[in-house]
């Protein structure tokens, strides 16, 4: 029982470390052809996530395998629903990873425009496609003792679509204010400048998000048993408002800290709705995928949990330390390979 | 085609393209580690500038391997669900483990590796492609534990409907897992050895910068001659333990039909498959098959005729790539020993038709590697994990032949686009050449002599 618990609450630490951090990543890479306006920007916009970008990646990376050995049940059912959904992500996590390690290895122009339309489809698909999965992951997948009855199109309703605007939104407020930290003149002034713009599109979107998911889903069902748990979305909206007000300023690290802190607490607020279900059915209750009944055997957990206390907390450090090594401003445009 | 087939040939399509990259990542890291090592020790930039060419070239196959692993991950779940709830308790471990314990590790450093020449000190930079090579290779001992427990599964139970795992010591201490483990990394080093000889092969044939390359030749000869040995060594435990563990799959890799006592082993065999028997069979030593399998020359070998008709593995497939990949290991062997002698008595520039061998023999390992998975993989049919759980009981039970089909034409065009591009920018960046000599970031202070 605590070890499912254990369990359902790293399952959430792992995918809310994972948007925060290639969040950053995707929003650069929708924004690149944008702000960058020539090739010595672009370079640097490349240079900025190029250190990071994969040791981000493989958070989703555990988040999938951590799934797999917690709740293989799960595991199992999920990706095997969302089939269609999950080979468009595959595709364009494919296309993002190529497109930032081949632009900068031959020359030529078409070659990097190539490159360059991979790296944004492959940043804003993911962006989009994840925030569809978890909006109807919220809402609950039409699954009873016959399996599922659902497509692709089926995930594509408005509440799941609403929910996949605001990942991309909150990833292109979170990459522009990675760019303007680590960029430097006419780019940081641009990449300061798109942050605090298209935070105006993301506050009310962030506010229908809020209204609506009490009607299409039942996490608040959760937050009526255990008030407390409203600290959640409180400190995910305070966080929203303080990155307005400190990208305002100019103060980037502390608006980048802001938008880390909304994108986290978003995460666990619809998570902690979840409980204890990972997947709920909104067309019969009595299928959902709980935390219990899809569970490894509390031996496998037991192993996992001892792997989880000693190791993660390692892998934290070493990336801690090599994001502070990379901690300065990008020169500009700088040929790296 | 039903679901099952093809969700089988997609696994095979995407592993067998996962694998084309990951051999050379395990074997070329190493090399570079040491090469940069090399530098630190003896402040000779030679060794700087032949790390970051050689590294250069390990990046350009590096980023394949890694946007082709996610596909893997991700298909357990999506083609094979009723495999993952089925196993999923003891196999999801090893996997998950991998994630926490080595691609976080190899995926952080190679970042700093390759944009932090200027960031931190050269002991460090070392360091990061150590750690880097240090957790690809960790990240094949979690990955080939979890192979070798569906080729042998050990520690656990049936209950509640699924295999649940009772002994996780036993599922790390399989000795399956771990002489595949042995194998496939010493196969990886052996590639990354012909890799970089036959590179090496193509400038020393065109006379150009020969001593970086002639340096690197002699590196990679004596890291490919003592791979392939050890290799050779480890294949031939890993095949007696296959002869206890999996005996059907045996037969079908020596295609012996009937149950022999001592039995022979025959140099050329052609196996009948319709008429149960070999066709031809000649070159015997006497003994020699039982001695291989079990080390004792009077030893039984159960033929394939004692296994029911539904329980044998796809006989010719399993045969013809078991001898194909033995017959080239031994040949890698031949290669690499000639290699050794030839650059230690630097005649390499003077021997132009053995450089021209090696350019050609660059692919070999690579398809030897890709044998070895058919053998390990098609032998062990119909089983997806060995007396447990039948392939075909295994695929997704929603997942439509539609879905399959459209999933398994996507990968192969993006797959088939990335080869080329991949094998473009290989050829592009290995023609080219190392950097000149003063252009060099990162070379160590002290001791320098440029
Ligand atoms: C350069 C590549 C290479 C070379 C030259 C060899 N192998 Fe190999 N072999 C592999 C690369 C490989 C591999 C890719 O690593 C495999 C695939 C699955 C595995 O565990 O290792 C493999 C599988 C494999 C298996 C099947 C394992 C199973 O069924 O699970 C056996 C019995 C051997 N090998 C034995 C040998 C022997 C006796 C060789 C004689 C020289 C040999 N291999 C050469
Ligand atoms: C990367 C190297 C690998 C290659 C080249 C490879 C190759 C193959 C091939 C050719 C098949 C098709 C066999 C058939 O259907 O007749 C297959 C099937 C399969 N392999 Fe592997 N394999 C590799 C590694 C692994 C590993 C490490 C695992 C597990 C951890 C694994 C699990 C499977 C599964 C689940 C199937 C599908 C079911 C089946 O057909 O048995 N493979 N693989
Ligand atoms: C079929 C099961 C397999 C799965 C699920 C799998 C999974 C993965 C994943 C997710 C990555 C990307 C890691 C990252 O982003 O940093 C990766 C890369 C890698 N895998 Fe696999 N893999 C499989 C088979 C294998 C085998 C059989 C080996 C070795 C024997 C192997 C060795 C590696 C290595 C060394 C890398 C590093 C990247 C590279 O080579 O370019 N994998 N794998």
């Amino acid at each position: 029982m605590i070890f499912q618990v254990i369990w359902f609450i790293l399952w959430g630490v792992l995918w809310a470390v994972f948007f925060m951090l290639d969040g950053f990543d995707f929003g650069a890479g929708m924004l690149h052809g944008f702000i960058a306006k020539n090739e010595a920007e672009k370079r640097t916009v490349l240079n900025i996530i190029g250190p990071v970008w994969n040791g981000n990646e493989v958070w989703l990376i555990t988040a999938g395998g951590a799934t797999f050995a917690a709740f293989p049940t799960t595991y199992a059912l999920m990706f095997s629903y969302l089939y269609t959904a999950l080979l468009l992500l595959l595709f364009s996590l494919i296309l993002r990873g190529v497109a930032i390690e081949f632009r900068g290895k031959a020359e030529g122009a078409g070659w990097r425009k190539g490159w360059d339309v991979a790296f944004f489809l492959g940043s804003f698909l993911p962006a989009l496609l994840l925030g569809v999965a978890f909006g109807n992951i919220f809402a609950g997948l039409p699954m009873d003792a016959e399996g599922y009855h659902g497509s692709l199109l089926t995930l594509l309703n408005p509440y799941g679509l609403l929910t996949g605007i605001l990942f991309v939104l909150l990833f292109l407020v979170h990459g522009a204010l990675w760019v303007a930290l680590k960029g430097t003149g006419d780019l940081e002034m641009r990449a300061g400048k798109a942050a605090n713009g298209i935070w105006y599109i993301l506050l009310p979107v962030a506010a229908v998000f809020l209204v609506y998911t009490a009607f299409a889903t039942k996490l608040y069902a959760n937050y009526m048993k255990a008030p407390a748990l409203l600290a959640l979305p409180a400190i995910a909206v305070f966080s929203l408002l303080a990155v307005k007000f400190l990208s305002f300023k100019g103060a980037y690290l502390k608006a980048f800290f802001a938008s880390c802190a909304t994108i986290v607490m978003v995460t666990f607020t619809g998570v902690a709705g979840l409980y204890p279900n990972l997947i709920p059915s909104n067309i019969s209750p009595a299928h959902s995928l709980t935390i219990f009944n899809s569970s490894s055997s509390v031996y496998t957990l037991r192993i996992m949990t001892a792997v989880a206390v000693v190791f993660v907390p390692i892998v934290i450090l070493y990336q801690i330390w090599v994001y502070r090594v990379f901690r300065h401003k990008e020169a500009a445009g700088k040929e790296t390979y | 085609m039903d679901a099952v087939a093809l969700s089988r040939l997609q696994f095979a399509v995407t592993s067998m393209f996962h694998f084309i990259f990951v051999p050379l990542t395990l074997g070329l890291s190493i090399m570079v580690a040491w090469m940069e090592s090399r530098h630190l020790r003896t402040g000779d930039v030679l060794y700087l500038r032949m790390a970051k060419f050689w590294g250069k070239l390990f990046l350009i196959n590096f980023a394949l391997g890694i946007v082709t692993g996610i596909t893997m991950e991700f298909q357990f779940g999506m083609n094979w669900a009723e495999y993952s709830k089925y196993v999923g308790d003891v196999f999801g471990a090893p996997l998950a483990i991998e994630a926490t314990v080595a691609f976080f590790l190899e995926s952080t450093f190679i970042g700093l590796w390759v944009f932090g020449w200027e960031k931190v000190s050269p002991k460090v930079h070392a360091l990061s492609i150590w750690l880097v090579a240090i957790a690809t290779n960790l990240s094949a001992l979690w990955i080939l534990l979890a192979n070798g427990w569906m080729q042998h599964p050990v520690g656990y139970v049936l209950r509640n409907n699924r295999a649940e795992m009772v002994d996780f010591t036993a599922v790390l201490t399989n000795p399956y897992g771990w002489l595949k483990f042995l194998h496939t990394t010493l196969s990886g080093y052996v590639v990354a050895a012909f890799f970089v000889m036959g590179i090496s092969a193509w400038h020393l044939l065109r006379k150009s910068r020969t001593g970086f390359f002639k340096r690197s030749f002699r590196m990679a000869a004596w890291f490919g001659l003592a791979s392939s040995l050890l290799l050779f060594i480890v294949g031939d435990f890993h095949a007696a333990e296959v002869a206890k563990t999996q005996p059907a799959k045996f037969a079908a890799m020596e295609s012996v039909w009937q149950t022999e006592k001592g039995a022979p082993y025959n140099l050329v065999v052609i196996p009948d498959v319709a008429k149960e028997r070999n066709a031809v069979k000649a070159l015997r030593v006497p003994g020699m098959l039982s001695f291989l399998a079990y080390h004792d020359p009077d030893a039984t070998i159960k033929g394939l005729t004692e296994f029911p008709k539904d329980l044998r593995p796809p006989v010719l497939a399993t045969f013809l790539s078991f001898r194909a990949m033995i017959i080239l290991g031994l040949f890698f062997i031949v290669l690499s020993f000639a290699a050794v002698i030839i650059s230690k008595k630097d005649r390499l520039e003077a021997s132009p038709r053995f450089l021209k061998l090696m350019l050609f023999a660059l692919p070999l390992p690579y398809i030897a590697g890709q044998l070895g998975w058919v053998v390990a993989e098609v032998g062990r049919q119909p089983w997806i994990v060995y007396d447990v759980l039948k392939t075909s009981d295994a695929v997704s039970r929603t997942v439509s032949p539609m879905q399959v089909w459209v999933s398994l034409i996507g990968f192969t065009l993006i797959y088939g686009l990335l080869a080329v591009v991949d094998i473009y920018l290989l050829a592009k960046t290995a023609r080219k050449g190392p950097e000149p000599e003063l252009s060099v970031v990162g070379a160590v202070q002290t001791g320098q002599e440029v």
